[in-house]
């Protein structure tokens, strides 16, 4: 948990060269295997992200575009479709974010994954299929090129080309206004969270609750 | 028009809305593990907070247990110190844990209900995405990141956004040798891994209705592997009797008002719902993954699908599955040679599923070359098992029989698949490496399904051995 005010947790704007990755499902165990979860912290989880498909069993590099020397130093990542689904866990977007990504765009993601950038702060933004197929070749021609990733005009820019960038409401308003570190303003609520329990009866065993 | 147990059970918990648009959800019930809460029991020491609701909150140790030795300290140094954390953090905070040792230790998923702690109409959360296995009471259930743990330890509270509902009814009637496993296979093959996005489901129809509590937590266990982060059945009289009596369940003059309480939350009959959903349950063979992720899954008597058939959005994920999997379009998916079968998971591993397992197993004998275990969900199943003498059938059959655990659905324990293994496998997701190697291959089924390839080495349609 951030110690820092909102005003100093604002997100609207992230920018610098890109990765693409393609693919769609890639899940949470692609991202981040369950064995380098054996921890007590996130630290060094970038040594391990994508470990599966960037080195084969022989101890060879695969390709992957993280391990291409083009895209080494990107902030934004470009992936397809339900990236990050299955598992919970939040290993998945610290090891992604811990190796350098700052913004993440694809076609679409799985829901927790996505929940889980908005609480570390990430931006996660959505474009069509078709644009995130030009953006992805915009990028390989010319890798160098920054990609802008704006919430507040709700857009992805990549060489002076324009794309419609989605997010739902909440989580954009979060970043926006800093609110993403959730702790503080939930603990805020004081003593609704108390009230809303008395009004449950299973909170008190239905010891209070009309027969 | 009514309302829905969603819409009912959201109402009742929310605390506020907040300015970004989010609700502010009180969680009756978190469940905590070993795995994804170390580093927020670190930022509530880091930010001097304590847990809010300690008493509503219960841990347990499950992910990383060996299933063969249990003396500490265990072999493997991260999971011991692991281990170490969850008992400090459990301890310094005041939450209730059950150890390695303890009589109701087990797979999160599977004790709660077991200790009567999921009960209807209640919101539960825990750094799982198995946590939907809970809405099989009729509970809003759903898993979180380790931020979110903090959040629940700190608040008892969650910000969301409010997801839409869809009832998805199986109609109809199973054929025999068709278990919980098929149907929920089944749905996500029918409305794919990323269908339930943005959505609740209501698993509802005479299927569900019929089902005992332990096949509705197996459908419900897989409601994230279709996208849908809740996924939930209405409470009926065999919820209540599944609790009636447990630890943690409402006692003697509270158990009727509780009863009335469960059945106010439930659905109205003419409740709104923003999807609406039929599958015909005469349809739903046993079913076999045959790919990267869930939705692959065909009937046991089909053959495989060809890539260059298949709608624009699956085709590229299907030629990237047969290329990692080494099968080939247009074959059948019977006969498909294993060489390890696992009996456990979240999904899959209660006395139920251990019975039926255990009937296919009786007076047979594993394949040889077929590496197989069964490993219970929890230590009280473990026990009652025994009691049935179920241990006795699979050990004479040549399956290894184990302690309680998660085991090799994701391999975070000593037990892993080697190399290019190929593993009939009872749990929930059939992920390149989710099995402990990077090149293993894993063909998700039911455990009489995983029982039946055991025995002949090859998938195979457990209906011609019942």
């Amino acid at each position: 948990m951030s110690a820092a005010k909102p005003e100093e947790l604002k997100v609207s704007r992230r920018a610098g060269r890109a990765v693409p990755v393609d693919g769609d499902d890639i899940d949470t165990d692609r991202i981040i295997p369950a064995r380098f979860m054996k921890g007590i912290t996130f630290e060094g989880l970038e040594n391990h992200v994508f470990e599966d498909v960037r080195t084969g069993p022989d101890g060879k590099s695969l390709g992957h575009p993280f391990d291409d020397p083009r895209f080494q130093g990107a902030r934004v990542l470009l992936v397809d479709r339900n990236f990050g689904c299955g598992s919970s866990r939040e290993h998945a977007p610290q090891a992604i974010t811990r190796w350098g990504i700052q913004a993440l765009v694809a076609e679409s993601y799985a829901e927790i994954f996505f929940g889980n950038c908005v609480t570390l702060g990430i931006p996660a933004v959505a474009v069509s299929r078709d644009d995130m197929a030009t953006l992805k070749q915009l990028v390989r021609d010319e890798p160098r090129a920054e990609v802008i990733v704006d919430l507040k005009e709700r857009v992805v820019i990549c060489r002076d080309q324009r794309f419609p960038a989605r997010m739902p409401d909440g989580a954009r308003k979060q970043l926006q206004e800093g609110t993403w570190d959730a702790t503080q303003a939930l603990l805020s609520a004081g003593d609704a969270i108390r009230s809303t329990a008395s009004r449950l009866p299973y909170v008190s065993g239905f010891e209070g609750a009309a027969r | 028009m009514g309302r829905s147990l969603f819409d009912k059970v959201w109402d009742l918990h929310s605390v506020r809305e907040l300015e970004s648009g989010q609700t502010q959800l009180f969680i009756g019930l978190h469940l905590v593990h070993e795995v994804t809460s170390p580093q927020a029991f670190q930022m509530m020491r880091e930010a001097g907070l304590t847990v809010l609701y300690p008493q509503r909150t219960f841990a347990t140790v499950d992910h990383i247990v060996p299933t063969d030795a249990l003396s500490r300290p265990l072999a493997d140094d991260l999971a011991e110190r692991m281990l170490t954390a969850i008992e400090k953090n459990a301890r310094e905070f005041g939450i209730e844990f059950y150890g390695l040792g303890s009589a109701s230790q087990g797979i999160v998923h599977v004790i709660g209900p077991e200790l009567g702690l999921t009960q209807p109409g209640m919101t539960i959360a825990c750094g799982d995405s198995h946590t939907s296995t809970h809405g099989a009471f009729g509970a809003i259930a759903f898993g979180i990141g380790t931020s979110q743990v903090r959040d629940v330890l700190a608040s008892q509270t969650l910000a969301m956004a409010r997801p839409k509902v869809r009832r998805v009814r199986v109609t109809g009637r199973l054929g025999g040798g068709v278990y919980a496993k098929d149907v929920i296979l089944h749905i996500i093959r029918r409305l794919g891994v990323n269908g339930g996005a943005g959505h609740a489901y209501e698993f509802a129809g005479p299927i569900l209705e019929s089902f005992s509590m332990e096949e509705r937590m197996t459908v419900c266990n897989m409601a994230i592997e279709g996208g849908a982060r809740v996924g939930y059945v209405n409470p009926d009289a065999k919820t209540f009797e599944y609790l009636r009596g447990r630890r943690f369940a409402p006692q003697g003059a509270n158990w009727d008002k509780a009863v009335a309480w469960w059945k106010s939350i439930s659905s109205d009959g003419d409740a709104r719902y923003d999807d609406d959903v039929a599958l015909a349950g005469e349809e739903i063979a046993p079913t076999v993954t045959w790919g990267i992720n869930p939705g692959q899954a065909i009937g046991v008597d089909e053959n495989l699908p060809r890539p260059e058939e298949m709608p624009d959005t699956e085709r590229s994920t299907a030629r990237e599955a047969f290329e990692f999997m080494s099968l080939t379009p247009g074959d059948p998916i019977a006969g498909t040679p294993i060489d390890v079968a696992f009996i456990g998971s979240c999904t899959n591993s209660r006395i139920s599923d251990l019975r039926e397992a255990a009937k296919v197993a009786q007076g047979r004998h594993v394949s040889p070359g077929v590496r197989a275990l069964v490993v219970p969900g929890s230590r009280s199943i473990k026990n009652e098992a025994e009691a049935e003498g179920l241990h006795e059938i699979f050990r004479a059959a040549g399956f290894d029989w184990r302690e309680p655990g998660c085991s090799m659905c994701l391999a975070m324990n000593p037990d892993k698949l080697k190399g290019r293994e190929v593993c009939a496998s009872s749990s929930n997701r059939n992920f390149k490496g989710r099995q402990g190697s990077a090149t293993g291959r894993t063909l998700l089924m039911s455990p009489a399904m995983v029982a039946a390839a055991a025995i002949a080495g090859r998938v195979t349609d457990v209906r011609e051995m019942l």
